[in-house]
Protein backbone atom coordinates (compact mmCIF):
# COMPACT_ATOMS: atom_id res chain seq x y z
CA UNK A 1 0.00 0.00 0.00
CA UNK A 2 2.80 2.39 0.92
CA UNK A 3 4.49 1.67 -2.37
CA UNK A 4 1.34 2.33 -4.38
CA UNK A 5 0.67 5.60 -2.57
CA UNK A 6 4.25 6.63 -3.09
CA UNK A 7 4.02 5.87 -6.81
CA UNK A 8 0.81 7.87 -6.96
CA UNK A 9 2.52 10.91 -5.41
CA UNK A 10 5.37 10.57 -7.83
CA UNK A 11 3.18 10.21 -10.91
CA UNK A 12 0.98 13.11 -9.87
CA UNK A 13 4.05 15.27 -9.41
CA UNK A 14 5.36 14.39 -12.86
CA UNK A 15 1.96 14.94 -14.40
CA UNK A 16 1.56 18.52 -13.21
CA UNK A 17 5.05 19.76 -13.65
CA UNK A 18 4.13 23.28 -12.64
CA UNK A 19 4.57 22.64 -8.92
CA UNK A 20 8.03 21.12 -9.03
CA UNK A 21 9.30 23.53 -11.65
CA UNK A 22 7.85 26.36 -9.59
CA UNK A 23 9.85 25.19 -6.61
CA UNK A 24 13.00 24.89 -8.67
CA UNK A 25 12.47 28.41 -9.94
CA UNK A 26 11.86 29.61 -6.37
CA UNK A 27 15.16 28.08 -5.34
CA UNK A 28 16.95 29.54 -8.31
CA UNK A 29 15.54 33.02 -7.64
CA UNK A 30 16.70 33.00 -4.03
CA UNK A 31 20.20 31.94 -5.01
CA UNK A 32 20.30 34.42 -7.85
CA UNK A 33 19.20 37.29 -5.61
CA UNK A 34 21.96 36.35 -3.17
CA UNK A 35 24.41 36.21 -6.03
CA UNK A 36 23.41 39.63 -7.41
CA UNK A 37 23.47 41.22 -3.96
CA UNK A 38 26.83 39.85 -2.99
CA UNK A 39 28.46 40.39 -6.36
CA UNK A 40 28.42 44.09 -5.48
CA UNK A 41 31.25 43.42 -3.13
CA UNK A 42 33.11 40.20 -3.76
CA UNK A 43 34.78 39.34 -0.48
CA UNK A 44 31.66 39.76 1.63
CA UNK A 45 30.71 36.06 1.45
CA UNK A 46 32.45 34.70 4.51
CA UNK A 47 31.88 31.02 5.32
CA UNK A 48 29.40 31.91 8.05
CA UNK A 49 27.36 34.15 5.75
CA UNK A 50 27.39 31.33 3.21
CA UNK A 51 26.09 28.85 5.80
CA UNK A 52 23.34 31.23 6.97
CA UNK A 53 22.18 31.89 3.41
CA UNK A 54 22.28 28.22 2.54
CA UNK A 55 20.20 27.04 5.48
CA UNK A 56 17.68 29.85 5.11
CA UNK A 57 17.25 28.84 1.47
CA UNK A 58 16.87 25.17 2.36
CA UNK A 59 14.39 25.93 5.15
CA UNK A 60 12.11 28.09 3.04
CA UNK A 61 12.23 25.71 0.09
CA UNK A 62 11.43 22.77 2.37
CA UNK A 63 8.50 24.57 4.01
CA UNK A 64 7.07 25.44 0.61
CA UNK A 65 7.66 21.95 -0.74
CA UNK A 66 6.10 20.08 2.13
CA UNK A 67 3.29 22.57 2.72
CA UNK A 68 1.62 21.60 -0.52
CA UNK A 69 1.45 17.91 0.43
CA UNK A 70 -1.83 18.35 2.28
CA UNK A 71 -2.81 21.96 1.73
CA UNK A 72 -2.98 21.54 -2.04
CA UNK A 73 -5.33 18.59 -2.04
CA UNK A 74 -9.01 18.92 -2.76
CA UNK A 75 -11.62 18.21 -0.11
CA UNK A 76 -13.26 15.18 -1.69
CA UNK A 77 -9.96 13.38 -2.27
CA UNK A 78 -9.35 13.14 1.48
CA UNK A 79 -12.45 11.06 1.96
CA UNK A 80 -11.49 8.82 -0.94
CA UNK A 81 -8.00 8.16 0.45
CA UNK A 82 -9.50 7.67 3.87
CA UNK A 83 -11.70 4.91 2.57
CA UNK A 84 -8.98 2.98 0.75
CA UNK A 85 -5.81 3.39 2.81
CA UNK A 86 -4.75 3.29 6.43
CA UNK A 87 -3.46 6.58 7.88
CA UNK A 88 -0.11 4.96 8.73
CA UNK A 89 0.62 4.09 5.11
CA UNK A 90 -0.45 7.56 3.99
CA UNK A 91 1.90 9.36 6.36
CA UNK A 92 4.80 7.02 5.62
CA UNK A 93 4.39 7.41 1.87
CA UNK A 94 4.13 11.20 2.20
CA UNK A 95 7.19 11.39 4.46
CA UNK A 96 9.26 9.24 2.11
CA UNK A 97 8.12 11.25 -0.88
CA UNK A 98 8.77 14.59 0.81
CA UNK A 99 12.13 13.35 2.01
CA UNK A 100 13.20 12.54 -1.54
CA UNK A 101 11.89 15.86 -2.81
CA UNK A 102 13.60 17.84 -0.03
CA UNK A 103 16.86 16.01 -0.62
CA UNK A 104 16.74 16.68 -4.35
CA UNK A 105 15.98 20.36 -3.84
CA UNK A 106 18.64 20.77 -1.13
CA UNK A 107 21.31 19.24 -3.33
CA UNK A 108 20.19 21.38 -6.25
CA UNK A 109 20.50 24.32 -3.88
CA UNK A 110 23.99 23.22 -2.92
CA UNK A 111 25.04 22.97 -6.55
CA UNK A 112 23.59 26.41 -7.28
CA UNK A 113 25.36 27.87 -4.27
CA UNK A 114 28.66 26.35 -5.36
CA UNK A 115 28.22 27.63 -8.91
CA UNK A 116 27.07 31.14 -8.09
CA UNK A 117 28.57 32.00 -4.74
CA UNK A 118 31.47 29.92 -3.52
CA UNK A 119 32.41 26.49 -2.27
CA UNK A 120 33.74 26.82 1.25
CA UNK A 121 32.86 23.24 2.22
CA UNK A 122 35.95 21.14 2.73
CA UNK A 123 34.39 17.90 4.01
CA UNK A 124 31.78 17.20 1.39
CA UNK A 125 30.77 13.73 2.64
CA UNK A 126 29.93 14.99 6.12
CA UNK A 127 28.08 17.97 4.69
CA UNK A 128 26.07 15.76 2.33
CA UNK A 129 25.08 13.42 5.14
CA UNK A 130 24.01 16.45 7.20
CA UNK A 131 21.80 17.56 4.34
CA UNK A 132 20.28 14.08 4.18
CA UNK A 133 19.54 14.05 7.92
CA UNK A 134 18.08 17.56 7.85
CA UNK A 135 15.92 16.66 4.86
CA UNK A 136 14.56 13.65 6.74
CA UNK A 137 13.86 15.73 9.85
CA UNK A 138 12.16 18.48 7.83
CA UNK A 139 10.12 15.98 5.83
CA UNK A 140 8.76 14.11 8.83
CA UNK A 141 8.00 17.11 11.02
CA UNK A 142 6.66 19.39 8.29
CA UNK A 143 4.43 16.68 6.80
CA UNK A 144 2.57 16.32 10.08
CA UNK A 145 2.36 20.09 10.56
CA UNK A 146 1.06 20.61 7.04
CA UNK A 147 -1.61 18.05 7.87
CA UNK A 148 -2.59 20.16 10.89
CA UNK A 149 -2.42 23.41 8.96
CA UNK A 150 -4.54 22.02 6.14
CA UNK A 151 -7.38 21.33 8.58
CA UNK A 152 -7.26 24.89 9.90
CA UNK A 153 -8.31 27.76 7.70
CA UNK A 154 -5.53 30.28 7.06
CA UNK A 155 -3.16 27.52 6.11
CA UNK A 156 -0.04 29.14 4.72
CA UNK A 157 0.62 31.59 7.54
CA UNK A 158 -0.24 28.95 10.10
CA UNK A 159 2.22 26.55 8.51
CA UNK A 160 5.05 29.02 9.06
CA UNK A 161 4.01 29.83 12.61
CA UNK A 162 3.70 26.19 13.59
CA UNK A 163 6.79 24.88 11.89
CA UNK A 164 9.55 27.37 12.65
CA UNK A 165 9.77 26.82 16.40
CA UNK A 166 9.68 23.05 15.89
CA UNK A 167 12.38 22.76 13.24
CA UNK A 168 14.73 25.20 14.96
CA UNK A 169 16.44 22.47 16.96
CA UNK A 170 17.19 20.55 13.75
CA UNK A 171 18.47 23.70 12.13
CA UNK A 172 20.68 24.64 15.10
CA UNK A 173 22.46 21.30 14.92
CA UNK A 174 22.85 21.58 11.14
CA UNK A 175 24.35 25.06 11.45
CA UNK A 176 26.82 23.82 14.04
CA UNK A 177 27.93 20.89 11.85
CA UNK A 178 28.19 23.23 8.87
CA UNK A 179 30.46 25.51 10.85
CA UNK A 180 32.70 22.53 11.66
CA UNK A 181 32.70 21.52 7.96
CA UNK A 182 33.57 25.03 6.87
CA UNK A 183 36.36 25.31 9.39
CA UNK A 184 37.79 22.05 8.09
CA UNK A 185 37.71 20.40 11.48
CA UNK A 186 38.06 16.67 11.96
CA UNK A 187 34.88 14.58 11.67
CA UNK A 188 35.11 13.38 15.25
CA UNK A 189 34.41 16.95 16.38
CA UNK A 190 30.91 16.86 14.91
CA UNK A 191 30.00 13.34 15.99
CA UNK A 192 27.99 14.64 18.97
CA UNK A 193 25.92 16.91 16.76
CA UNK A 194 25.30 14.15 14.23
CA UNK A 195 24.10 11.87 17.02
CA UNK A 196 21.72 14.51 18.33
CA UNK A 197 20.44 15.12 14.82
CA UNK A 198 19.78 11.38 14.38
CA UNK A 199 18.04 11.29 17.77
CA UNK A 200 15.84 14.28 16.93
CA UNK A 201 14.95 12.65 13.61
CA UNK A 202 13.93 9.42 15.31
CA UNK A 203 11.85 11.33 17.85
CA UNK A 204 10.13 13.52 15.29
CA UNK A 205 9.44 10.67 12.85
CA UNK A 206 8.05 8.43 15.57
CA UNK A 207 5.81 11.17 16.94
CA UNK A 208 4.44 12.10 13.50
CA UNK A 209 3.79 8.44 12.72
CA UNK A 210 1.90 7.99 15.99
CA UNK A 211 -0.06 11.23 15.85
CA UNK A 212 -1.07 11.35 12.22
CA UNK A 213 -4.07 8.98 12.54
CA UNK A 214 -5.68 11.50 14.91
CA UNK A 215 -5.58 14.43 12.51
CA UNK A 216 -6.58 12.24 9.61
CA UNK A 217 -9.77 11.09 11.32
CA UNK A 218 -12.10 14.00 10.69
CA UNK B 1 -8.21 18.47 43.61
CA UNK B 2 -10.68 20.63 45.49
CA UNK B 3 -9.39 19.83 48.95
CA UNK B 4 -7.68 22.77 50.55
CA UNK B 5 -4.75 21.22 52.41
CA UNK B 6 -2.30 21.34 49.48
CA UNK B 7 -3.16 24.97 48.81
CA UNK B 8 -2.32 25.82 52.42
CA UNK B 9 0.90 23.83 52.09
CA UNK B 10 1.76 25.75 48.94
CA UNK B 11 1.20 29.15 50.57
CA UNK B 12 3.19 28.16 53.66
CA UNK B 13 6.06 26.87 51.52
CA UNK B 14 6.10 30.07 49.46
CA UNK B 15 6.08 32.29 52.58
CA UNK B 16 8.97 30.18 53.89
CA UNK B 17 10.75 30.56 50.52
CA UNK B 18 10.41 34.33 50.48
CA UNK B 19 11.56 34.78 54.07
CA UNK B 20 14.25 32.12 53.88
CA UNK B 21 15.35 33.11 50.40
CA UNK B 22 15.92 36.71 51.34
CA UNK B 23 17.31 36.27 54.85
CA UNK B 24 19.15 32.95 55.22
CA UNK B 25 22.88 32.59 54.83
CA UNK B 26 24.16 32.07 51.27
CA UNK B 27 27.73 31.36 50.18
CA UNK B 28 29.67 34.38 48.95
CA UNK B 29 30.91 33.81 45.40
CA UNK B 30 32.72 36.10 43.01
CA UNK B 31 30.60 38.10 40.55
CA UNK B 32 27.42 36.30 41.62
CA UNK B 33 27.46 37.67 45.18
CA UNK B 34 24.01 38.17 46.64
CA UNK B 35 22.32 37.56 43.29
CA UNK B 36 22.74 33.87 44.05
CA UNK B 37 19.39 34.27 45.81
CA UNK B 38 17.83 34.42 42.35
CA UNK B 39 18.23 30.63 42.42
CA UNK B 40 15.27 30.43 44.82
CA UNK B 41 12.99 32.44 42.55
CA UNK B 42 14.29 31.95 39.00
CA UNK B 43 15.05 28.23 38.80
CA UNK B 44 11.73 27.02 40.33
CA UNK B 45 9.98 28.84 37.46
CA UNK B 46 11.57 26.44 34.96
CA UNK B 47 10.74 23.42 37.10
CA UNK B 48 7.18 24.74 37.25
CA UNK B 49 7.04 25.42 33.52
CA UNK B 50 8.24 21.95 32.54
CA UNK B 51 5.84 20.36 35.03
CA UNK B 52 2.86 22.36 33.73
CA UNK B 53 3.69 21.56 30.09
CA UNK B 54 4.10 17.90 31.03
CA UNK B 55 0.64 17.82 32.63
CA UNK B 56 -0.74 19.63 29.60
CA UNK B 57 0.78 17.04 27.26
CA UNK B 58 -0.44 14.13 29.37
CA UNK B 59 -3.94 15.55 29.16
CA UNK B 60 -3.56 15.96 25.40
CA UNK B 61 -2.67 12.26 25.17
CA UNK B 62 -5.67 11.41 27.33
CA UNK B 63 -7.84 13.55 25.09
CA UNK B 64 -6.71 11.71 21.98
CA UNK B 65 -7.37 8.35 23.60
CA UNK B 66 -10.83 9.32 24.80
CA UNK B 67 -12.09 12.76 23.66
CA UNK B 68 -13.90 14.84 26.24
CA UNK B 69 -14.39 18.58 26.74
CA UNK B 70 -12.89 18.37 30.22
CA UNK B 71 -9.57 16.92 29.08
CA UNK B 72 -9.21 19.67 26.50
CA UNK B 73 -9.78 22.36 29.14
CA UNK B 74 -7.20 20.71 31.38
CA UNK B 75 -4.68 20.65 28.57
CA UNK B 76 -5.20 24.30 27.62
CA UNK B 77 -5.17 25.70 31.12
CA UNK B 78 -2.03 23.86 32.14
CA UNK B 79 -0.34 25.13 28.98
CA UNK B 80 -1.51 28.63 29.92
CA UNK B 81 -0.06 28.36 33.41
CA UNK B 82 3.15 26.91 32.01
CA UNK B 83 3.42 29.91 29.71
CA UNK B 84 3.04 32.28 32.69
CA UNK B 85 5.81 30.40 34.51
CA UNK B 86 8.01 30.53 31.41
CA UNK B 87 7.53 34.28 31.02
CA UNK B 88 8.29 34.84 34.71
CA UNK B 89 11.37 32.61 34.34
CA UNK B 90 12.61 34.65 31.40
CA UNK B 91 11.97 37.96 33.20
CA UNK B 92 13.61 36.90 36.46
CA UNK B 93 16.53 35.61 34.41
CA UNK B 94 16.79 38.92 32.59
CA UNK B 95 16.82 40.87 35.84
CA UNK B 96 19.56 38.60 37.15
CA UNK B 97 21.53 38.80 33.89
CA UNK B 98 21.34 42.58 33.99
CA UNK B 99 23.32 42.60 37.23
CA UNK B 100 25.77 39.77 36.61
CA UNK B 101 26.29 39.72 32.85
CA UNK B 102 25.77 43.43 32.30
CA UNK B 103 22.81 43.23 29.95
CA UNK B 104 19.37 41.64 30.18
CA UNK B 105 19.59 39.68 26.92
CA UNK B 106 22.91 38.07 26.30
CA UNK B 107 22.14 35.60 23.53
CA UNK B 108 23.10 32.78 25.83
CA UNK B 109 22.07 29.30 24.54
CA UNK B 110 19.81 28.82 27.55
CA UNK B 111 18.05 32.13 27.00
CA UNK B 112 17.53 31.37 23.32
CA UNK B 113 16.30 27.85 24.05
CA UNK B 114 13.80 29.16 26.60
CA UNK B 115 12.57 31.84 24.20
CA UNK B 116 12.02 29.26 21.44
CA UNK B 117 10.19 26.96 23.87
CA UNK B 118 7.82 29.84 24.63
CA UNK B 119 7.37 30.48 20.89
CA UNK B 120 6.27 26.87 20.48
CA UNK B 121 3.49 27.30 23.01
CA UNK B 122 2.50 30.70 21.62
CA UNK B 123 2.13 28.94 18.27
CA UNK B 124 -0.11 26.44 20.06
CA UNK B 125 -2.45 29.26 21.07
CA UNK B 126 -2.36 30.76 17.57
CA UNK B 127 -3.41 27.35 16.24
CA UNK B 128 -6.26 27.17 18.73
CA UNK B 129 -7.37 30.64 17.76
CA UNK B 130 -7.52 29.87 14.07
CA UNK B 131 -9.87 26.84 14.14
CA UNK B 132 -13.59 27.45 14.42
CA UNK B 133 -14.94 23.96 14.98
CA UNK B 134 -14.62 23.15 18.68
CA UNK B 135 -14.03 19.44 18.41
CA UNK B 136 -11.51 19.83 15.61
CA UNK B 137 -9.73 22.58 17.55
CA UNK B 138 -9.38 20.31 20.55
CA UNK B 139 -8.05 17.40 18.53
CA UNK B 140 -5.60 19.30 16.32
CA UNK B 141 -4.24 21.32 19.21
CA UNK B 142 -3.81 18.13 21.25
CA UNK B 143 -1.76 16.69 18.39
CA UNK B 144 0.34 19.85 18.16
CA UNK B 145 0.77 19.93 21.92
CA UNK B 146 2.29 16.44 22.00
CA UNK B 147 4.43 17.16 18.95
CA UNK B 148 5.64 20.47 20.39
CA UNK B 149 6.52 18.91 23.72
CA UNK B 150 8.54 16.22 21.97
CA UNK B 151 10.33 18.85 19.90
CA UNK B 152 10.97 20.96 23.00
CA UNK B 153 12.87 18.23 24.86
CA UNK B 154 16.08 18.48 22.80
CA UNK B 155 15.74 22.25 22.77
CA UNK B 156 15.83 22.84 26.50
CA UNK B 157 17.43 19.68 27.86
CA UNK B 158 20.06 18.61 25.35
CA UNK B 159 21.26 21.44 23.13
CA UNK B 160 22.05 23.97 25.89
CA UNK B 161 24.19 21.33 27.58
CA UNK B 162 26.26 20.78 24.43
CA UNK B 163 27.36 24.36 23.97
CA UNK B 164 29.43 26.57 26.17
CA UNK B 165 27.26 28.90 28.14
CA UNK B 166 27.75 31.54 30.76
CA UNK B 167 24.71 30.31 32.62
CA UNK B 168 25.51 28.97 36.10
CA UNK B 169 25.66 25.20 36.10
CA UNK B 170 27.24 24.84 32.68
CA UNK B 171 30.61 25.41 31.07
CA UNK B 172 32.46 25.19 34.36
CA UNK B 173 30.50 27.97 35.99
CA UNK B 174 29.34 27.31 39.51
CA UNK B 175 25.76 26.24 39.76
CA UNK B 176 23.30 23.61 40.73
CA UNK B 177 24.57 20.22 41.90
CA UNK B 178 28.10 21.51 42.31
CA UNK B 179 30.20 21.81 45.39
CA UNK B 180 28.97 25.31 46.10
CA UNK B 181 25.25 24.67 46.33
CA UNK B 182 25.67 23.75 49.96
CA UNK B 183 23.03 22.00 51.97
CA UNK B 184 21.78 25.31 53.38
CA UNK B 185 20.60 26.36 49.94
CA UNK B 186 18.90 23.05 49.30
CA UNK B 187 16.84 23.64 52.43
CA UNK B 188 15.17 26.57 50.71
CA UNK B 189 15.46 25.49 47.07
CA UNK B 190 13.49 22.25 47.20
CA UNK B 191 10.59 23.70 49.21
CA UNK B 192 10.52 26.58 46.70
CA UNK B 193 10.21 24.16 43.77
CA UNK B 194 7.40 22.19 45.44
CA UNK B 195 5.66 25.38 46.56
CA UNK B 196 5.68 26.95 43.11
CA UNK B 197 4.50 23.75 41.41
CA UNK B 198 1.60 23.44 43.85
CA UNK B 199 0.80 27.11 43.34
CA UNK B 200 0.77 26.62 39.57
CA UNK B 201 -1.58 23.65 39.90
CA UNK B 202 -3.84 25.82 42.06
CA UNK B 203 -3.91 28.55 39.41
CA UNK B 204 -4.63 26.04 36.65
CA UNK B 205 -7.38 24.20 38.56
CA UNK B 206 -9.11 27.49 39.38
CA UNK B 207 -9.21 28.39 35.70
CA UNK B 208 -10.34 24.89 34.76
CA UNK B 209 -13.20 25.08 37.25
CA UNK B 210 -14.38 28.48 35.98
CA UNK B 211 -14.26 27.23 32.41
CA UNK B 212 -16.21 24.08 33.20
CA UNK B 213 -18.78 26.14 35.12
CA UNK B 214 -19.13 28.57 32.22
CA UNK B 215 -19.74 25.63 29.92
CA UNK B 216 -22.38 24.28 32.32
CA UNK B 217 -24.11 27.69 32.38
CA UNK B 218 -24.17 27.76 28.58
CA UNK B 219 -25.70 24.30 28.54
CA UNK B 220 -28.37 25.39 31.00
CA UNK B 221 -29.14 28.45 28.86
CA UNK B 222 -29.47 26.25 25.80
CA UNK B 223 -31.86 23.95 27.60
CA UNK B 224 -33.97 26.91 28.79
CA UNK B 225 -34.22 28.32 25.27
CA UNK B 226 -34.98 24.97 23.69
Amino acid sequence: MIKILFQKEFILELRRKSAISGLALYLFSIVFICYLTFSLRQNLITPLVWSALFWITVLFTAVNTVAKSFIGEKKGKDIYYYSIASPASIIVSKIVYNFILCTLLSFTGLILFVVFLANPVSDLVLFASTILLVALGFASSLTLLSGIAAKANNSNILMAVLSFPVVISILLMAIKITKNCLDGLDRSVSSDEILVLVAINCLVTAVSYLLFPYIWRS
Amino acid sequence: MRSSWWKIVSVLLLIYTIIGGLLFYVPRLNIVNETIRALYFHVPMWFGMVFMFLVSTINAVKYLRKPSFEKDVWSVEFANTGLVFGLLGIFTGMIWANYTWGSPWHGDPKQNGAAIALLVYLAYFVLRGSIENEEQRARLSAVYNIFAFAAMIPLIFIIPRMTSSMHPGSGGNPGFNMYDLDSNMRMVFYPAVIGWILFGCWMATLRIRTKLLEEKLLDLDDKKNA
